[in-house]
């Protein structure tokens, strides 16, 4: 081993080295079968990967579902052309007769839309396969700290995702309630007539999520544990990198607000499996029938429980992606962030306050002068740690030399959009100004600035930044720049029409408009331009795929195993690292991003060089 | 072949844990949220309740099944610091002594569901409730047109009542006469079902999520007494940690109970 180590250790992370391979652990061990290997392995890095390749596909496939739903929206009732066929073959002729999309097939693709998006791409993607793939190299760990449980939060994931898709494949089709779930509704849709007892959407979808739940419980014990557990010697609290905080901060999110949400979930199972009235006001009445329950409940039980998740799940899909756009300004601009600590002590309170802010989605549930006036107190507090943190990374711009890879470009373009998100969040916060936009497109446009164009620029600009350590070979600039520039303006396209959609009253969920199109004439057409754009944005996905899987393969070799010239610790592993991810026991001398030190030989410090002047010696690799 | 990971087995000096004790502290935290779910459901639903029934369950059964798990709670420290003092065979039979009560509990747990199951309640149109036991079958009341229905005792809300009923008929029962109730007359009957009320319908999600993770633990210190007990010819502090850490999560589920009981039995 000790051989084997010498030959691999040479100077980390300088220029133009030629990159070291991760294999020094495997050649002592017999090999692994290529299942244990890339299926069902418990490496880190492996399941980072799986958790990222599966996310992005159903990010692809919530996507598509968004296409064909936009197409209704702009052409009511007419056949969806070319996948029309294809939909009436799938679906039957029940719910997409000759192509056309019927309400209820409408209502399935944005009830999984959402949550797919939600549950099963977005968090997946940033939490849990940069979660897996970076954290660990980033604190100069081995692995997770419970790898084999590592390996069961996947496949539990996984499964939720198959129940999820399959729900499509019942009879009477998938979930219809949105991804919020709301009953009554909830509990009595997909029920009688023609559905099964437990295949049918909606007691699906709640199987599905309870997969997801216990998947990323696990996954977020295991993330806590790991930063807690196995950081390396030197690494102290304000040392780690900000990514490693905003995943911190993120599974204490998942780890505390999703079991609610749990327990809500088996609430409703047992409405609906065992017709009890967890959900079900008294006297409900559905279509003119007494519903033959003993009532008792409250639907608004529901919203708290749910948003009770609902709200910091939010937070979960933003904070991780302000963690990589830190970590990509931060070495683009080469120097240090603007304030570390600002940024981490907002990231604190921003993952307290999100906890105490959820009845904002209820105020117009009539729950009380008192308990609104609460909640729009903590809603405007937070915003303060979130402007905080925005103007720390606009602030870390001022005067640095600027390098613009493609990863800085979707950093940069995630700040204005955050911005947008954030401020049209604002007047959601306030009664007064939400009565009018609550339930309005305005919404929609709110929360997808922050989901859409802002966590998903955070999205590419990991992946771009990433891959090179990932795989070895970086990704195609002038494609993605190509992917860059269609990205963010049709991202724009889509979205910010909606806001002004939302201002004359359109509302959000509605299948051919209703009454409601015959008031907002003047702002209809904008339907045809966020439909193009979302059309067009589909297109421009298709660079990044072909990019994507050619780099995997055809990619510009990278030169070192730090190209970026960064100073965090998973440029100090093997590209790609191997299984057990360092050469050598880590140690870090310093915080993580001391770039442009005045005296310094290079403009950049990794954590894990003993002494600031000197190349690194292989002394510390064999220590 | 998995990769050694530090801090395993011994405790890392700064955070003075070994990564499953932090591990399973982090799961009970989420656990303890859980289960705060549906407290807090059940709060939420008995303020907004015109009706909530007292005295439905039976106490002194209840009351045994805390002693019971409370035993458990201790064994499984006995069984704990006999393998701290690596006297193995001590440990076999405390541990033996924790699975007993668990199982203990089950079965007392599902007489009284069982129980449940055979209790019946009416609501008359004048919303007028009354229950009892059928004095017919099932399958007789559900084709009848008249219910027969013995109802229950005055005190059968009392402790002494509710003693006795577990072995027989109580002495205070019998001068109740069995009641004819026309159809025409019930808005709402049924067995004790999780369906028939809201109060019922958190008991038995309470107590059948709680009994599931009986259930859990009993596997995984089962598992701990035979097969997974082998680990300590090789590293027995590991099992020690192991059981440390079961037992940990053996007393959360203890503890989940110490709040179910007075809140579902006595409030
Ligand atoms: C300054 C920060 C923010 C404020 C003040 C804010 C405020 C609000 C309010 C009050 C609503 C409810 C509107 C209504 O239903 O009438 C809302 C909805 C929403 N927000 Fe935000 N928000 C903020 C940041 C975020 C972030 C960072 C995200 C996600 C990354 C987000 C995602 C959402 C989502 C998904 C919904 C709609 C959920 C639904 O009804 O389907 N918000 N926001
Ligand atoms: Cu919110």
């Amino acid at each position: 081993m000790d051989e084997q180590r010498h030959k691999t250790a040479q100077p980390q992370g300088g220029e133009g080295k030629a990159p070291s391979h991760g294999t020094g652990h495997h050649e002592h061990h017999p090999e692994l079968s290529w299942w244990r290997r890339y299926v069902f392995s418990t490496d880190h890095k492996v399941i980072g990967i799986q958790y990222m390749i599966t996310s992005l596909l159903v990010a692809l496939f919530g996507f598509g579902l968004m296409v064909v739903m936009r197409w209704q929206l702009s052409f009511p009732g007419k056949p969806v052309p070319v996948i029309g066929p294809l939909l009436t073959a799938v679906f039957g002729a029940n719910l997409a007769p000759g192509g056309v999309m019927t309400p209820n097939l409408y209502n399935s693709f944005g009830a999984i839309h959402g949550t797919m998006m939600i549950f099963m791409a977005i968090v997946p993607a940033l939490f849990a396969g940069f979660g897996n793939f970076v954290v660990p190299l980033q604190i100069g760990a081995p692995d997770m700290t419970f790898p084999r449980l590592n390996m069961a939060s996947f496949w539990t994931f996984f499964v939720g995702v198959l129940i999820m898709l399959g729900s499509f494949l019942v009879p009477g089709g998938a979930a219809k309630s949105g991804w919020t779930s709301y009953p009554p509704l909830a509990n009595v849709s997909d029920t009688g007539m023609g559905f099964e007892p437990i295949l049918n959407g909606q007691t699906l979808w709640l199987i599905g999520m309870a997969f997801n739940i216990t998947g990323s419980l696990l996954g977020s014990v295991n993330i806590i544990a790991t930063i807690i557990q196995l950081r390396a010697p030197g690494l102290q609290w304000m040392r780690l990198p900000v990514f490693v905080w905003s995943e911190l901060v993120t599974a204490f999110l998942l780890l505390l607000a999703f079991p609610p949400l749990e327990s809500a979930a088996v609430m409703q199972l047992m409405d609906r499996l065992f017709g009890t009235s967890f959900f079900s006001p008294d006297g409900l009445v559905i279509g003119g029938r007494h519903w033959p329950v003993s009532g008792g409940g409250s639907a608004l039980l529901w919203q708290h429980l749910f948003w009770f998740l609902g709200h910091p799940e939010v937070y979960v899909q933003i904070l991780p992606t302000m963690g990589i756009v830190g970590e990509v300004i931060a070495n683009n601009t080469r120097k240090p962030l603007w304030s570390y600590k600002i940024f981490v002590y907002s990231l604190l309170s921003i993952g307290f306050l999100s906890m105490v802010v959820w009845a904002h989605h209820m105020y117009m549930t009539g729950m009380g002068q008192s308990i609104t006036t609460f909640f729009q107190i903590f809603t405007t507090i937070i915003s303060i740690p979130s402007v905080l943190l925005g103007t720390v990374l606009l602030l870390s711009l001022w005067g640095g030399s600027i390098r613009l890879p493609v990863p800085m470009l979707f950093a940069l373009a995630w700040l204005p959009m955050f911005g947008i998100g954030g401020l049209t969040g604002l007047p959601l916060g306030w009664t007064a100004s939400d009565m009018v936009l609550h339930d309005t497109y305005y919404v929609i446009g709110h929360f997808h600035y922050m989901m859409a164009p802002a966590s998903i620029m955070g999205l590419f600009a990991g992946i771009y930044y990433w891959f090179p350590k990932a795989t070895g070979r970086m990704m195609n600039e002038f494609w993605g720049k190509v992917h860059f520039w269609m990205t963010i303006i049709f991202f724009n396209g889509v979205f910010f029409p909606m806001l002004i959609q939302g201002f004359a009253g359109v509302h959000r969920r509605w299948y051919d408009g209703g009454a409601g199109w015959q008031m907002a004439q003047p702002v209809l057409w904008l339907n045809q331009v966020m439909s193009v754009s979302a059309w067009i944005l589909a297109i421009g996905q298709i660079p990044f795929i072909i990019n994507f899987f050619w780099s995997i393969w055809r990619g510009k070799r990278v030169t070192s195993d730090n190209p970026w010239q960064a100073n965090t610790l998973e440029w100090a592993a093997p590209t790609p690292p191997g299984h057990g991810n360092f050469t050598h026991p880590m140690a870090v001398y310093r915080g993580p991003y001391e770039y442009s030190v005045p005296g310094a030989a290079h403009d950049y410090l990794p954590q894990w060089v003993e002494e600031e002047s000197k190349v690194p010696e292989p002394k510390l690799s064999s220590v | 072949m998995e990769i050694e990971i530090p801090y395993n087995v011994t405790a890392r000096p700064d955070t003075g844990a070994y990564n499953a004790k932090i591990g399973i502290w982090l799961f009970l935290a989420s656990e303890v949220m859980l289960f705060g779910g549906l407290f807090s459901a059940y709060i939420f639903l008995r303020m907004g309740a015109t009706h909530w029934p007292h005295h439905l369950l039976n106490v002194p059964m209840g009351l045994f099944n805390t002693v019971v798990l409370i035993t458990s709670s201790i064994t499984m420290v006995m069984a704990w610091t006999a393998l701290k003092m690596r006297q193995f065979q001590s440990y076999r039979r405390w541990l033996g002594a924790t699975l007993v009560c668990g199982v203990l509990f089950l079965c007392v747990k599902s007489l009284e569901y069982k129980d449940k199951l055979h209790h019946y309640g009416v609501i008359l149109n004048n919303g007028q409730e009354i229950t009892g036991h059928l004095e017919m079958t099932p399958e007789e009341a559900m084709k009848s047109n008249v219910l027969r229905i013995l109802p229950d005792a005055e005190d059968a809300g009392s402790f002494g009542y509710q003693l006795q009923s577990i072995f027989g008929r109580p002495a205070a029962a019998g001068e109740e006469k069995v009641l004819e109730i026309p159809k025409s007359d019930i808005q709402w009957w049924s067995n004790f079902t999780p369906r028939y009320s809201t109060f019922l319908a958190t008991y038995f999600t309470m107590t059948g999520l709680h009994g599931l993770h009986i259930i859990g633990g009993l596997l995984v210190l089962g598992f701990f007494w035979g097969p997974g007990a082998k680990l300590y010819r090789t590293n027995p502090e590991h099992l020690a940690n192991r059981v440390e850490v079961a037992g940990l999560f053996w007393h959360f589920v203890d503890l989940v109970w110490i709040f179910l009981f007075p809140t579902l039995y006595l409030l």
